[in-house]
Parts: structure tokens; C-alpha cells; sequence
């Protein structure tokens, strides 16, 4: 059975791999439809490279909103937008950042076939990965307790008479206006959501590569799924390196 | 084969052919080795049984609205009823047949062979495509069965947000995930296209077919998620009720008619382009000439993709958009027709002093051609904005789509169907059976389309299941045509699936043509090619071809 799809192997053996005729690599993931391992590695990487235009293109929509809204609606975002906290907000792009570093460290790893090195790169990436859903965990968590989850239970009270809620920094908007934090907070939860859902999806494949990476599966040159995820990830953190100026950082003179 | 003579058809001696024992069908038996499989002539095989499925399911809905038609009363059905009905008609047809039509079982059963490999570059993927089209189906079925949806395929908010409340996120949820099948599609063709070309298969001596799947893949990989993100903020809308699309709380329903539209016009492309390939190859297989003006026809398939994604607004010019961003977005759409009629008119000079003959594929493809033209000619009206105002949301529109969509697509992909089926079967159909459904096809589509740009021009709304009297004769020849096409669209069913069994034994290539896909066996082995050819000519080199059957000894069986 040639082609057939063997669903406990990721990648299904073949003898037949094509050699170079100075360098007899043996690689057993070599798939057969292809004429050679470059051909197997360049039709991945360039795969991945396509689906992530397509999520530029998912995003983009919500982008795309996003700027409309922040366009017509600007006194209304720049409020609501104050309510985020940069600390946290901040915190978690120096997170990310080191998260993507420790993604970049490990696709070294595998290529130069350092197993353990590689495992413990993969576990450092998770980690840090993890701590970011935990931090965004607690920001939800306060938007929550402060009534500004989008939908039956969102109060604008805060934005109208900021001073009765004990907040001194913040002119109070037109009740009107501040009908319109809601759409803020709805495409601030969607966006990050959606960005959240990407990082525990990619967290999900983390533990699958850390299982394959113990088990010595990218220690012989065969690095291709390493090399795919690691442009999955680090796409995962520039989306996140565009959502938190404009999510975070309207109009804050001084940051704060 | 002499000059006279009126087929090229031209079959192995039935006595002693055989279908060869080796083959894609016969080198695995079971259901799990078809529902497991990764090759990709199985994939397209599950694709075309289930698309045709759909396409009668959709085609049910169809006759069901002529029927209500008939009269100018509301008689048959109930007014919301009929609203389900169109709705669940353009749903099924749009997204579960004519998006997938051709790229997901012509494309994906010739592509990796006309390109010289074994098979698309991730066939896993391509069998998930596969099942998340069912899933889509299988969702869709299930809103239809729950009660309906009755939002139109166009899914316009607020009213699919607020005023109904019907199956609407379920029917949303079953295009997103079908949009994914599309999604993974046009991506295994596109890397496919670029990584798997055989030794010497340059893109310029590529079968102008995959220059349009090419094209057509941009499409699906680019517009296909914009879909996705937009419906998922319809279902958010309902679910959660924010006003992203409601102007009472700030939002704004043209973003969605944005979003949608920037996807939903590609769309028509995506459906479009690979039924262009299928008439590049057709036209020049039977008129036994390479297709002329090559280059500009491959260029032009890219130009629409270009183009298509920047003509959306040509849908919304009645919804209180600018008038400058109309008045651009009207000579853009005017612009697509500069590629499209580079097409027809390069397949018009490739039928010039060719040795043409009329079998059935190119019967489809001559419907095509002509109804093809009707169908982008009327759509240059709607592009100008003063007739647009006049006739949009009319019978008009609804005409000139089925025109582009039908006319063109189905008669498209009906020819490619024609055209391959020795090929993927080993069979041959009936020849003067196929030749009469495709006259019957085409004179059914005149006799219901025809009338309906009649009645458009003269007012008739789209969407309403009730009109003043003086439209009905007109109606009558609509739903009387829409009979005839139903026996158009049946007899196929019939006797491709009588020819699976009785058909006589095609051979290697029974209509001569130059293709890769032709110099192998029907049907292929599973891996197609015993070794990768090599590329040593142009596409549709008939000279080639002729050197080569003269130094072959043909043996057969």
C-alpha cells in the first residue's frame, strides 16, 4: 500500500530514498512522491509559508476592523484602550520575545544535531509560551471583574464618571461614546483570543515535537517539522508584536 | 485519419483491449483503503461523488423555486419557506459545488500528472481537504434539516445578526470549515506547482489547465480566509450580541459587505478560472493546434486573479458607499473583462484553420464559449453604475451569474468531465447519448436564463416568491427550461455510470491529445509514471506527438 495514510506515523518510511551521489544520507522520513529530500523539505517549508499568508489574511480582517473602529471611534478607544495594562501588556511581549529566541535557538539545535540541547530548547519555548497564556489568563480576568467583557454584563460606568470609580487620570466620555468602548473590547478580545488560540494550538504541537525531539526523531538531519513550527511561532509572535501598540499603547502620554 | 473525418475519436480493437490489471482502482480493495487513501486520483474520485451529490441537492432547491415560479401567486410554498429554499440553493451550489467543482477532482486527478509527478505535494492534506468538505456538507445538511436558513447565501448583516432566527451559525460555521477544504487545496496546488515540476517542465510548457488551477489557488489561499474571520464575527454577533456589524450599538454593516465581498468576488474566480483551463485544453485537443497566444493565455488567468481582488465594491454601489470609490471600482470591474476576452478571443483564433471536430467535450466547451461571453458582456453592464443602480438586485443579476456560473462553469466542467473520463475510468461513454445532453443542456439553459434577463430588465425583483402577472409567460419559459435542463444534467448521471461497467475500453488516449496525462495507461497506476518523464516540448505539440505514435508499436491489453 503505497500511499496510504498511516496514521500512528507522522511520516511514513521509505526505503527508497533518493542519495546524492557524493553523500549517502539516509533519511527514513523521505516521503515517496517526492525525487529528493531538498524537493520534501523545500515543498514544506514553502507550504508553511503559505498557510501563514493565509492566517496574515484571517488576521487581517480583524485588523482591518480594528483600524476602522479606532478611526471613527477614537475617544471611545482612547479610554478603553487605557484601561489595558501595559505593565502586563509589556511584560508579555518581553515573554514572547524570549519564547520566539528560545524557538530560534532550537531549530538551531536540530540542525547542528544536538539532541538534548534541542529538548531543552523546545521545553523553554513551552514554558515561556505557557506563562504568556497566564498573564493574558489574568488581564481577561480583571477585564472581567471590571464589567468590560462585551456582551449583556459590559458597564460603561466607568468610562462616564471615571472619578466615582476612584480613577483620576481619565476625562469622562458621553454615555453615547461610551457605547462604543464595547466594540474595543469585543475586537480586543477577539483578537487576542484568536492570538491566544494560536499560541495554546502551537503549545499542543511543543509537546508533540519535545515527545519526537527525546525520542532522537530531528537528530539525523531531519529537521523539517523543527524548521515549519519554528515559522509558526515566530509568526505567532509578530502578530502579537502588532496587536500590543495598537491594542495597548493609544495615546498614553506619558506610558504609564 | 484522414481530412475528412468528422472524429479523432479513436478506440483500441474492442476484441482484444483489456483495462489494465494494475491500476489507481485496482491496487487496493476495500472501503478503508478509499477513505484512508493519499493518492490523489482516489481523493478527486470521493470529491466527484460527493460534489455531484450536491450538486442535486442544490439542483432539487432549484427546481423547487421555478416550481413556486410557475405562477404569480405564492402558491407552493410559504414565503419564508421560498426564502429557505433560494438561500440553501446558493449555499449548496456556491460553496459545496462550484468552489470545489474542478480544482478538487479534475485539478486534483490531473494536476500532479500533467506536471510529471507521482502525486500533490502533501497528500494528507489533500485527504483532510477531503474531510473537512464533508464536515462542511455534512453541517450544512444538518442546518437544513434543523429548520433552515433563510439569510440568502449573502449572509447580509444586521439581518443574519439580528432579524432572524433561523440555523444561521451553523450554516456559517459549515462555510468556514468548508473554506478550510478550499484553503488546503489551493495550497497543495500551489506548492505543488512550484517544487514538483518534472525535469524539464518549465512553466512556460506548463498545460495551460494549471496556469488557471495556479491562478485560481492565489485566489482560494488569499480571499478564502477574509471569508472565514467574517462569518466568524456574524457568529459572535449572534452569540454574543456586540456591535461589530450593528449600527445601533456603533458598528457599521458595510465592513461585513466588505469583508464578505472581498472574498466573495474572488470567489466567482476561483469558480471560473479552472473551468477556463478545462477550455484551453479542450479547444486545442480538438482542433488538433496549440493553443494560440499561449503566453497571454496563462498571463491572462493571473491578471483575473490580480484583477478579482480588486473590483469587490462593484457589489455594494447601491448600499451608500462614495461615489469616487465607485466610480474607481466601476473601471476596475470593467477592466477584468480585458483578460477574459483575451481568453475567448485566443481560443476563437485557436479554432482559426484547425482540423475541428465536434465531440462531446467540445460541444460543452463551444456552450461555454458562447455563454461565457453572454455572461461577461452583461456583467460589463452591471459594472457601469448607472445601469447597475437600475438592474441590481433584479432578475438581471440572477441571470448574468447563472450565465458566468452555469453557462460557463458547469458547461465547463461537464466538457472536463467528458474529456477525462477515459482517462480516470479506462471507459468510454456513449458518444451520440453525451452528445445529446450537451445539446439538451445548452438548449435548457438558453430557454431558463434567457427570459430571466427579459424579466430583470423589466423589474422583477430577485429573492421574492410572488410577481405582478404580466412577468408569468416569461416565468413559464424559465421553469419550462429549467425542466429541460434537469434532463440535461440526469442523462450524464445515466450513462457515465452505465459506462463504468459496459462503457467500451478507452485506451491510453482516445481523443490523440498531447498531454502527459494522455501518454500514460487508463486508468494510471497509483504512482502514475513507472519512471518521471522528462519535458522535451511545448505544451500541445502535435508534431511531437504524431513522431512519437509513428515509432511506437501500439500494443493494447
Amino acid at each position: 500500500m503505497d500511499n496510504s495514510i498511516v496514521t500512528t506515523e507522522p511520516l511514513m518510511p521509505r526505503e527508497t530514498a533518493v542519495h546524492e551521489e557524493h553523500e549517502h544520507v539516509f533519511i527514513p522520513q523521505h516521503r515517496h512522491h517526492f525525487e529528493t529530500e531538498e524537493q520534501q523539505r523545500e515543498a514544506g517549508s514553502f507550504g508553511m509559508w503559505l498557510f501563514l499568508l493565509t492566517e496574515i489574511m484571517f488576521f487581517g480582517g480583524l485588523f482591518f476592523a480594528y483600524l476602522l473602529y479606532r478611526n471613527w471611534y477614537y475617544d471611545a478607544f482612547v479610554p478603553a484602550s487605557n484601561f489595558l495594562s501595559v505593565t502586563l501588556g509589556g511584560t508579555n511581549t518581553a515573554i514572547l520575545i524570549t519564547s520566539g529566541f528560545f524557538m530560534a535557538l532550537a531549530v538551531w539545535a536540530a540542525e547542528v544535531r544536538k539532541k538534548q540541547f534541542l529538548v531543552i530548547a523546545l521545553i523553554l519555548t513551552t514554558l515561556f509560551g505557557l506563562a504568556f497564556i497566564s498573564i493574558k489568563y489574568v488581564e481577561w480576568h480583571d477585564e472581567w471583574v471590571h464589567r468590560h467583557v462585551p456582551g449583556a454584563s459590559f458597564d460603561i460606568s466607568e468610562f462616564v464618571s471615571p472619578k466615582a470609580h476612584g480613577i483620576t487620570d481619565q476625562k469622562p466620555i458621553s454615555p453615547d461614546m461610551a457605547e462604543h468602548c464595547q466594540i474595543f473590547f469585543f475586537l480586543y478580545f477577539a483578537m487576542t483570543g484568536m492570538h491566544a488560540l494560536h499560541m495554546i494550538i502551537g503549545i499542543g504541537l511543543l509537546v508533540w515535537l519535545i515527545l519526537r525531539a527525546q525520542r532522537g526523531d530531528f537528530s539525523a538531519g531531519y529537521v523539517a517539522p523543527i524548521e515549519n513550527f519554528g515559522l509558526y511561532w515566530h509568526f505567532v509572535d509578530i502578530v502579537w508584536l502588532f496587536l500590543f501598540p495598537l491594542l495597548y499603547l493609544i495615546n498614553r502620554h506619558p506610558l504609564k | 485519419m484522414s481530412a475528412t473525418s468528422t472524429t479523432i475519436l479513436n478506440l483500441p480493437d474492442q476484441t482484444t483491449a483489456a483495462i489494465p490489471k494494475k491500476n489507481y482502482i485496482s491496487s487496493e480493495h476495500g472501503l478503508l483503503s478509499w477513505l484512508l487513501t493519499g493518492d490523489h486520483k482516489r481523493i478527486a474520485m470521493l470529491y466527484l461523488i460527493s460534489i455531484t451529490f450536491f450538486f442535486f441537492i442544490g439542483g432539487a432547491f432549484a427546481g423547487l423555486i421555478r416550481l413556486e415560479l410557475l405562477t404569480p401567486q405564492p402558491d407552493l410554498v410559504a414565503s419564508d419557506t421560498y426564502n429557505k429554499f433560494f438561500t440553501m440553493h446558493g449555499i449548496i451550489m456556491v460553496f459545496l459545488f462550484l468552489v470545489p467543482s474542478v480544482p478538487a477532482t479534475l485539478g486534483n486527478f490531473l494536476i500532479p500528472i500533467m506536471l510529471g509527478a507521482r502525486d500533490l505535494a502533501f497528500p494528507k492534506i489533500n485527504l483532510l481537504s477531503w474531510y473537512l468538505y464533508l464536515a462542511g456538507g455534512t453541517l450544512t445538511l444538518a442546518a437544513l434539516v434543523l429548520g433552515g436558513v433563510d439569510t440568502g447565501w449573502t449572509f447580509t448583516t444586521p439581518l443574519s445578526t439580528h432579524y432572524l432566527n433561523t440555523h444561521v451559525v451553523t450554516t456559517a460555521s459549515a462555510i468556514f470549515v468548508a473554506g478550510f477544504s478550499s484553503i488546503f487545496t489551493g495550497l497543495n496546488f500551489i506548492v505543488t506547482i512550484h517544487r514538483m515540476r518534472c525535469p524539464g517542465m518549465t512553466w512556460f510548457r506548463m498545460p495551460l489547465f494549471v496556469w488557471s488551477h495556479y491562478a485560481a489557488s492565489i485566489l482560494m489561499v488569499l480571499g478564502t480566509p477574509v471569508l472565514a474571520i467574517s462569518l466568524t464575527l456574524v457568529g459572535l454577533e449572534r452569540l454574543v450580541g456586540i456591535g461589530v456589524f450593528d449600527p445601533t450599538k456603533g458598528g457599521d454593516p458595510l465592513l461585513f459587505q466588505h469583508l464578505f465581498w472581498f472574498y466573495s468576488h474572488p470567489a466567482v474566480y476561483i469558480m471560473i478560472l479552472p473551468g477556463m483551463g478545462v477550455i484551453s485544453e479542450v479547444v486545442s485537443t480538438f482542433s488538433r493546434k496549440r493553443v494560440f497566444g499561449y503566453t497571454a493565455v496563462a498571463f491572462s488567468s493571473v491578471a483575473i486573479a490580480l484583477f478579482g481582488f480588486f473590483v469587490w465594491e462593484h457589489h455594494m454601489f447601491i448600499m451608500g458607499v462614495s461615489n469616487y470609490s465607485a466610480l474607481v471600482f466601476s473601471l476596475l470591474s470593467m477592466l477584468v473583462a480585458v483578460p477574459s476576452a483575451i481568453k475567448i478571443f485566443n481560443w476563437s483564433f485557436t479554432l482559426q484553420k484547425g482540423s475541428i471536430t465536434f465531440e462531446t467535450p467540445m460541444l460543452y466547451a463551444f456552450g461555454f464559449m458562447g455563454l461565457f461571453t453572454i455572461g461577461g458582456l452583461t456583467g460589463i453592464f452591471l459594472a457601469a453604475l448607472g445601469m447597475d443602480i437600475q438592474l441590481t438586485e433584479t432578475y438581471f443579476i440572477v441571470a448574468h451569474f447563472h450565465f458566468v456560473m452555469v453557462g460557463g462553469m458547469l458547461m465547463a466542467f461537464l466538457s472536463g468531465v467528458h474529456f477525462w473520463w477515459p482517462k480516470m475510468t479506462g471507459r468510454m461513454y456513449p458518444e451520440s447519448l453525451s452528445k445529446l445532453a450537451a445539446v439538451v443542456t445548452f438548449i435548457g439553459f438558453i430557454l431558463t436564463f434567457m427570459p430571466q434577463f427579459i424579466v430583470g430588465y423589466l423589474g422583477m425583483p430577485r429573492r421574492y416568491h410572488a410577481y405582478p402577472p404580466e412577468y408569468q409567460v416569461l416565468n413559464v419559459l424559465s421553469t419550462a427550461g429549467a425542466t429541460v435542463l434537469g434532463v440535461g444534467y440526469m442523462l450524464p448521471i445515466l450513462y457515465l455510470a452505465w459506462s463504468l461497467k459496459y462503457g467500451a475500453i478507452a485506451g491510453n488516449n482516445p481523443w490523440q491529445a498531447t498531454g502527459l496525462e494522455w501518454q500514460i495507461q487508463s486508468p494510471p497506476l497509483t504512482e502514475n509514471f513507472t519512471e518521471i518523464p522528462v519535458m522535451d516540448h511545448e505544451a500541445y505539440d502535435y508534431e511531437w506527438l504524431e513522431h512519437k505514435t509513428q515509432n511506437e508499436v501500439t500494443t493494447v491489453g
